[in-house]
């Protein structure tokens, strides 16, 4: 079909807004070497772990926090904050019937429909994430037959240490940045999928994170490893509560891709963007990234930003692999008094290696938005292409667009493209969409998904529809 | 009979401060077409913005009723769903938004405010493939984000398969014909001419005579300095390429 239908009636209110009342085993507040001990003992893990997050909080504290992004907000007080927080749960559920019932009222809210999953019947496998301990995981079994791991990630530290031990921190070490040092020392959950050697898997796997106590950070870490001749399509959506506080949110998630194999990543990220005046909201700080390791491997993010107060997000790419090709396509939208700065890395390494970028901006309200961006090509990297498309879209006065596109070129028979371009929608567009009877908003958002069309036509077709009604509801009041 | 549809009095509006439209008056009846000739510049384009609330035209006074109700409190997009259509000289490009989808959200945006159920995607498809083949319009022109690299001629044809699916009370035809070869010209007419019912009115706004051989409107205007110095029937449009309108320019 041509495009999802994209009419949303919903009102301006952040329609994700309600807590959970949920009896939490919450780890005092502030951050040393003892809370790290009562995470890695409350999730009884190998010595081994304990160690290695304890190096990195060591690192940490000699790190400061970065602040070359174009973002403006207030101090953080890592000492404040909580760094464990778990719903209490004494048995591990062994079916849908035996989870917590507010919980599963919760997804009903958000419409995260894991109920009739299960008469959907291998169409997704959700493996949810309520506060950073995972409470539901389905269609594990139907995986298993083929031999793939989907897991929360404290389980696969428990039942399959060897795969985690050799991969995790082997493409975001703790040494890397401020955030994935923080998260690498406290994370609390996260998801883990391995797909074994010449597997396709039989169907998307999907994780929803959701971000409830108060003033938890939340720092999940997600390890996905595609062996050879393998593929997955793997999808995460994101919704939080609404609160006055700031949520700190800083995960990390590393891929790893062997010969032949190929991984897509989709990503909805709709978290509270703060009010009006931006008052609340999340801080997300997310080291993504993905080393195709193998010759013709494939990775390809694809994501539609609308949430949180601040962004600081690069999803990339570490092309080491002869013919490896890396994709980023990406849509942000920020309104009112968001503030984002988003973009990729393309490291070029293997021989004949290629990327594409294709990055849609919408800058609505007081929002200020940033695409950053490097395209790397070492010595080695012979015959490197690149095509990168930055455009930008502004609605109204007063908000702002930039574009900082980084190129490193050591080769030279690297071929690299980069198209920019920054448009407003026009009077006369609005004009005549009215003049057929569509109203403004419903204009605006036609507009608006046509310009983004190229990014959401590599998203997954329930994704697509989900990533355009949230397009809608975060331009709402923007324009008029 | 003679319902009027659309009365217009003593119109004045004005654009950039510039006073365009001058003490116009016209009243258009149920099932009647009216042309409206007359040099460029005249300002005919400014009355049809002027008619469908176009921001930066400004009334400064007069009157519109349409339909007995006050035409010129309503929004561009009310104005729409009454069942006021413009067909434009100079149709707007949206990129990556494809026709079908445009079209169906004006489609369901006039249905709804009629009080009739939406139409979904099947109900819908079915419809617009149907008036498309009659204009000439194929499925790969309907998936095309809408008017992007249409030629002028393609325009023109899609601005007439949106009246159709819309069937306004009143459409405004400005320089319908700009831009289009003889076949694509007669491919509109028709179009517009099956629109005819007798109850449905329009206003057909061209400087040259040519379109009305096609299009034969029941009133000819001639419209200078702001406002209609003559009205008459269709042979006053066949005078007009005769004599131009010099007679009525060198008035001011």
């Amino acid at each position: 079909m041509a495009q999802p239908d994209i009419i949303d009636e919903s009102g301006d209110k952040y329609k994700y807004g309600f807590i959970t009342d949920i009896e939490a085993d919450t780890a005092p507040a502030g951050l040393n070497a003892d809370i790290i001990r009562l995470i890695s003992q409350k999730k009884e893990e190998p010595e081994w772990l304990l160690e290695w997050r304890l190096k990195a909080f060591e690192f940490w504290q000699t790190m400061s926090e970065p602040h070359w992004a174009k973002l403006a907000y207030d101090k953080i007080d890592y000492q404040a904050l909580h760094y464990y927080s778990a719903p209490k749960q004494k048995v591990a559920p062994k079916s849908l019937q035996e989870v917590d019932k507010s919980l599963l009222e919760t997804y009903d809210k958000l419409g995260i429909p894991l109920k009739e999953q299960e008469a959907l019947a291998g169409v997704v496998a959700v493996d949810a994430v309520f506060d950073s301990v995972s409470v539901a995981t389905t269609y594990r079994a139907k995986l298993a037959e083929k031999g793939i791991i989907f897991c929360s990630i404290s389980e696969a530290i428990k039942n399959h240490p060897d795969l985690v031990k050799k991969y995790l921190g082997s493409v975001v070490p703790y040494t890397d940045n401020f955030f994935a040092c923080l998260n690498s020392a406290v994370f609390t959950d996260g998801s883990f999928v391995y797909i074994p050697k010449g597997v396709k898997s039989p169907m998307e796997l999907s994780t929803y994170f959701r971000i409830n106590a108060k003033n938890t950070g939340q720092f999940e870490r997600t390890l996905i490893v595609a062996e050879d001749d393998s593929y997955v399509s793997y999808l995460e959506g994101c919704t939080a509560p609404q609160r006055d506080e700031n949520q700190l949110h800083a995960a990390i998630v590393e891929i790893v891709v062997m010969n032949n194999a190929e991984v897509k990543y989709s990503t909805v990220q709709n978290w509270y963007p703060g009010d009006k005046d931006g008052k609340g909201g999340v801080y997300n700080f997310v080291t993504k990234r993905a080393a195709c390791r193998g010759a013709n491997s494939k990775i390809s993010w694809t994501q539609v930003e609308t949430g949180s107060a601040v962004t600081w997000k690069y999803p990339s790419c570490v092309l080491q692999g002869d013919n490896s090709v890396g994709e980023f396509y990406s849509v942000a939208i920020t309104n009112n008094r968001q503030q984002a700065d988003t973009g990729t890395k393309m490291i070029h390494i293997g021989k004949n290696t290629t990327s594409k970028i294709i990055s849609k901006g919408i800058s609505a309200g007081f929002s200020n938005q940033t695409y950053r961006g490097l395209v790397k090509v070492t010595p080695q990297a012979d015959n490197a292409r690149n095509y990168s498309q930055c455009d930008s879209l502004l609605i109204g006065a007063n908000c702002g667009s930039h574009t900082v596109p980084y190129v490193e070129n050591r080769n030279r028979n690297a071929v690299l493209e980069h198209e920019a371009t920054t448009s407003k929608i026009s009077d006369e567009q609005l004009f005549y969409c009215k003049q057929r009877g569509i109203s403004e908003e419903e204009a605006v958002s036609l507009i608006v998904n046509g310009f983004c069309k190229d990014v959401m036509q590599h998203l997954p077709m329930e994704f697509a529809i989900e990533a355009a009604k949230l397009i809608n509801i975060s331009l709402e009041g923007s324009v008029g | 009979m003679n319902t009027p549809l659309l009365e217009i009095e003593d119109l004045c509006a004005e654009v950039c401060g510039k006073q365009i439209i001058k003490d116009f008056n016209l009243t258009i009846n149920e099932g009647e077409v009216h042309a409206i000739m007359g040099p460029n510049g005249a300002g005919k384009s400014t009355l049809s913005y002027v008619l469908c609330g176009k921001p930066g035209y400004a009334v400064t006074s007069g009157s519109v009723r349409f339909k007995g109700k006050d035409l010129l409190a309503m929004s561009v997009e009310e104005r729409a769903r009454e069942g006021v259509f413009l067909i434009m000289q100079y149709p707007v490009e949206i990129p990556g938004v494809p026709t079908t989808t445009f079209l169906k959200h004006a489609v369901n945006a006039v249905r709804k405010h009629q009080g009739l159920p939406e139409l979904d995607t099947m109900e819908f498809l079915k419809m617009v493939r149907e008036e498309g083949r009659l204009l000439g319009i194929d499925n790969e022109m309907l998936k095309r984000p809408i008017n992007v690299g249409f030629s002028g001629g393609e325009k023109k044809r899609m601005e007439t398969l949106e009246m159709s699916i819309l069937k306004p009370d009143f459409a405004i035809l400005d320089e319908a014909d700009s831009g289009l070869d003889i076949d694509a010209l007669k491919v509109v007419a028709e179009g517009v001419n099956r629109l005819r019912d007798g109850k449905r009115s329009m206003l057909v706004i061209t400087h040259y005579q040519r379109l009305l051989n096609y299009i034969v409107p029941d009133f000819v205007h001639v419209f200078a300095d702001g406002h209609i110095v003559r009205s008459g029937n269709k042979d006053l449009a066949l005078e007009l390429e005769q004599n131009g309108y010099a007679e009525f320019v060198k008035e001011k």
